[in-house]
């Protein structure tokens, strides 16, 4: 489920509220909230679209986990998906890698 | 870009608190079939709206994956493989005309996919491979494609209930804008539903938008379902996770907490040994058969399967970590609406239906066992839909001064009784087909225990008074997954025997003479009929 919303990254863009499937963070006059926990159905998809990677999903999906994000900081945890996907400037040629090819049939 | 005139038009006369839009076509639902058919009716002329639960571009069971495509070139001896690959598999229910058809038109689509710079990979011979879609990427291309083509696309705006006028023609629908805090009603000549399956809220990856919002209006008009036995596929992700990715367990070893091997467990042809297995105690699987190629493309090509194991220090190629099987009910189960033309339409007049909210049978019969055909399915029947709907729109003409009527019950209508809590009631529909013992093992008797208290729960929330605002979309939520194990059950046991992904523990062989499909529908009755398979109405014909 969605643990994070980094105060020291977060620009407030919104992004997080308008992309979540399920509706889970409301805006606010600062940065946004996770204003919903219960309904994340941690798919991930709020910190691939966050340009600051400055969201944190914890993969736990039936409960919450206390979470230490300096650690996360510290081994580039957040914004990981994102640069796997190739949705970083600089990790752009991941876009076109996909080998499913070579593993449908087994 | 479109001309104004092709814009669906916001109508300024609208009541506090609401928006309105006049359209040719409403499509609900913004996943890939709901974005096909609002790209395919725009480019027809209508003036198109798509309003998505969630948001058109990460809503579904696509965008949050990673998905095979059943895309083959087309030369016949490669279609014709593809095509006899799994009707066995499927208990013989495919209809190889709809297998063509949807094998020319996911070709065709995918093609479309390219052009708009899809960026497929190119293997070591320079070829582009189109066999597999990273969701994401692929839905947030779509989104951009629907923008372009001149779709109003209302996001956060579940739908609660469709509109009809006095000839019982589906004429539009109306729901919430949930960050808006208001309502919306678009009055369209035809709706296409796009919704998606019903997965039970089992956190499934990206399905917890998918609770048969969509069925449950589309029967509240009277339209048909099909193959609504075909339900019961359980996903294999880790015990705390939501990663379903079946296909990469195909290199797992399964084992129980002491360390030995599950007889006959495999992810696939053995997921019923991991089912029996959980219900004994936990299972744990380990990739050991992964060599370190696969292990390099694996990550690759679906960097998201690895984030609970990268997240959680667990290396699942050396390390044993529990697993369970998640409930993907009807979103990779076959059944949903009946369509019975090629346009995709419904039997309810302007009423259409596309991708997991359809129908699956005609190419995958009663399994499937990837992803790959009902990707498939989206672009193809979202694709006709979205024509039909358009031109159906067209022959229809004016509609001004339509005479509409909202189309809801259950918890959007004043009764006697107190509203009911949501969260009770999907609690109380989960008991009930989430036991593998009841679902994934079905039989008789206990099957019919199953539907006497689903039937007893439909009594009460019929009766039960219109939730208040803050509830009614978990309330129709809650309602759509009991009407949806309802008629699920009931097809259940109109099916005496086994067939597909349909196991009876008391009928377990295929029986020939149950060769047909199986129609469902109602909502205070629920009621089961066959049809007979389209060999059999041509044999029927022929003599």
């Amino acid at each position: 489920m969605i643990e994070i919303i980094d105060a020291e990254r977060c620009t407030s863009c919104d992004i997080c509220v308008n992309v979540c499937p399920t509706n889970v963070f409301d805006k606010t006059d600062g940065i946004p909230v996770i204003a919903r926990q219960g309904d994340c159905q941690t798919c991930f998809l709020c910190e691939l679209y966050c340009p600051e990677d400055a969201l944190y999903v914890s993969p736990f999906a039936d409960e919450t986990q206390p979470v230490d994000v300096l650690a996360l900081k510290r081994t580039d945890a957040m914004g990981s998906y994102r640069r796997a996907v190739g949705w970083t400037d600089d990790t752009r040629d991941r876009r076109g890698v996909d080998r499913s090819y070579l593993l449908f049939g087994h | 870009m479109p001309s104004q005139s092709h814009r669906a038009e916001r109508v300024s006369t609208a009541l506090a608190g609401s928006v309105e839009f006049d359209a040719d076509v409403l499509v609900l639902g913004g996943g890939p079939a709901g974005t096909w058919a609002a790209v395919s009716a725009a480019e027809r002329g209508a003036r198109v709206v798509l309003a998505d639960k969630g948001f058109c571009g990460t809503s579904g069971a696509t965008a949050a994956a990673g998905t095979g495509v059943w895309y083959v070139d087309p030369e016949p001896a490669l279609r014709d493989a593809a095509m006899a690959n799994r009707e066995k598999l499927g208990g013989y229910l495919q209809d190889r005309r709809w297998m063509a058809r949807v094998l020319d038109g996911t070709y065709q689509q995918s093609n479309r996919l390219a052009d708009w710079g899809y960026p497929y990979p190119v293997d070591d011979r320079g070829r582009s491979q189109r066999n597999s879609l990273q969701g994401p990427e692929y839905m947030r291309l779509m989104r951009k494609r629907a923008k372009q083509a001149g779709v109003t696309i209302l996001d956060h705006s579940p739908a609660l209930e469709l509109l009809v006028d006095d000839g019982g023609a589906v004429a539009g629908a109306s729901g919430l804008r949930r960050q808006k805090h208001d309502r919306w009603t678009v009055r369209a000549s035809a709706v296409v539903i796009a919704t998606g399956g019903c997965a039970f809220l089992s956190k499934t990856l990206g399905s917890n938008v998918l609770t048969g919002d969509g069925y449950l209006m589309a029967a509240e008009v009277g339209a048909e379902f099909s193959s609504m036995e075909f339900s019961n596929p359980y996903a294999i992700s880790p015990a705390f996770g939501s990663v379903t990715k079946t296909l990469f367990y195909g290199w797992a070893t399964f084992s129980y907490e002491d360390g030995s091997v599950v007889p006959g467990a495999a992810s696939k042809g053995g997921r019923s040994a991991i089912a029996r297995a959980l219900l004994q105690g936990p299972v744990y699987a380990r990739l050991d058969k992964a060599d370190d190629d696969v292990q390099r493309h694996m990550r690759a090509s679906q960097p998201n399967f690895f984030l609970p194991f990268d997240r959680t220090g667990i290396d699942p190629f050396r390390d044993r970590f529990p697993v369970t099987l998640r409930l993907e009910g009807t979103v990779r189960g076959t059944g949903g609406l009946r369509i019975i033309d090629d346009s995709c339409a419904t039997s309810v007049p302007g009423l259409y239906a596309a991708g997991d909210a359809a129908t699956r049978e005609l190419i995958c019969g009663g399994f499937t066992g990837g992803g790959s055909h009902n990707a498939a399915w989206a672009m193809s029947s979202g694709t006709w839909a979205g024509q039909g709907a358009a031109d159906y729109a067209r022959q229809l003409g004016a509609t001004a001064g339509r005479k509409l009527s909202s189309a809801g019950t259950v918890a959007v209508r004043n009764r006697s009784r107190r509203a009911f809590e949501p969260a009770v009631l999907a609690r109380a529909v989960q008991d009930e087909v989430v036991p593998y013992e009841l679902n994934y093992f079905r039989e008789a008797s206990r099957l019919h225990g199953a539907l006497a208290r689903l039937d007893a729960a439909w009594l009460d929330v019929s009766e039960a008074d219109a939730a208040g605002k803050a509830d009614v979309l978990r309330a129709r939520e809650a309602a759509a997954m009991l009407a949806t194990a309802r008629w699920m059950y009931r097809s259940a046991l109109a099916r005496q025997e086994t067939r597909g992904m349909h196991r009876r523990d008391d009928f377990p062989d295929q029986d020939d003479r149950q060769r047909h499909y199986i129609t469902a529908g109602g909502l205070d009755e629920v009621w089961t009929s066959a049809r007979p398979h389209a060999d059999a109405a041509y044999a029927e014909a022929a003599e």
